[in-house]
């Protein structure tokens, strides 16, 4: 398990969320995923979701399938009714300039390296 | 209309009694569900699950309950013109029922498939359209009925308990 904190270290990510408490997330794992339904039935609670759909939909299915964190790659930035609807659903929203490859290899990396 | 069951054998008449239990619900919810509305399809079930978390419910089943819930919205919102969600809630369990107006699945069972999908392009662009919010509605569900035929509104239910 490792820090959400220290994996947003390593990715530059940028907190869309700073509303939310993010020292209290901790990972063991993630899912990379574009495709809602696949993320619904696939992704577990403690994952962080790499994508790069950004629309409303992606906090509602974060929330429905209990997963704590969006890691948006390449540098995606979400609108502010995706950021609000984030924050009101305690779904912390991260941004990296990492392309997906990236951002799963070095979460990797810091799990099993 | 075709009918599609999928219950465990063995719990088929018991189970089937429970989808005829409407008037005993302690709780009765409605929210409508306008067609391509994909800003506010997910309310209804949003606004369920905020109320059973209230209630206690476990937060696997909690789980369970959002991801059926919301595909069911979705399908809804994605592949009918506009339909309705009512949820029943019970002492032990939730009983959805989402009735469109059609137009209809011509073939449940094929519809069932995971992969399987008619999504439009807009319905693709929110990234749906991977087929298998059937399935997981499926997987998620103690007990789901589905009764359709094409050119007729749809009717798709599910029950899942608490315990
Ligand atoms: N309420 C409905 N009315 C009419 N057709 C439906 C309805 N629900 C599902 N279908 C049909 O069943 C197919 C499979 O549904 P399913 O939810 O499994 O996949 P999808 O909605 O296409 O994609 P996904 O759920 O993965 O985003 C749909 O593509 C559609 O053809
Ligand atoms: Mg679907």
């Amino acid at each position: 398990m490792i820090k959400l904190t220290d994996y947003m270290k390593a990715i530059s990510g940028v907190n869309y969320t700073p509303a939310l408490d993010l020292g209290s997330i901790e990972l063991d794992g993630a899912y990379v995923c574009d495709m809602l339904s696949d993320v619904m039935g696939a992704a577990k609670p403690k994952q962080a979701w790499i994508t790069i759909m950004k629309h409303l939909n992606v906090i509602a299915v974060a929330s429905m399938t209990g997963i704590p964190v969006i890691v948006l790659s390449k540098g995606n930035v979400p609108e502010a009714g995706v950021v609000d609807k984030a924050t009101e659903e305690g779904i912390a929203l991260v941004s990296s300039p990492l392309a997906t490859y990236d951002l799963a290899g070095i979460l990797y990396q810091m799990l099993k390296g | 209309m075709a009918d599609y069951w999928n219950i465990a054998p063995g719990m088929e008449s018991a189970l089937k009694e429970c989808f005829t239990r409407d008037v005993e619900a302690d709780v009765t919810l409605e929210f409508s569900i306008p067609e391509k509305d994909f800003n506010n399809a997910g309310k209804g079930s949003s606004e369920v699950k905020n109320l059973l978390k209230r209630l206690g419910v476990d937060s696997e089943v909690l789980r369970r309950i959002a991801v059926a819930s919301y595909e069911a919205e979705i399908n809804v919102a994605a592949h009918s013109i506009g339909g309705k969600m009512t949820s029943l809630i019970y002492d032990d369990r939730i009983h959805i029922k989402f009735e469109d107006k059609g137009p209809g699945i011509a073939d449940i069972k094929q519809a069932m498939v995971p992969g399987f999908s008619t999504a439009d392009d807009l319905v693709r662009e929110f990234g749906f359209g991977a087929g298998l919010g059937l399935p997981n509605i499926e997987k998620n569900s103690d007990a789901l009925h589905i009764s359709s035929e094409a050119g007729h509104p749809t009717l798709v239910e599910f029950l899942i308990f608490f315990t």
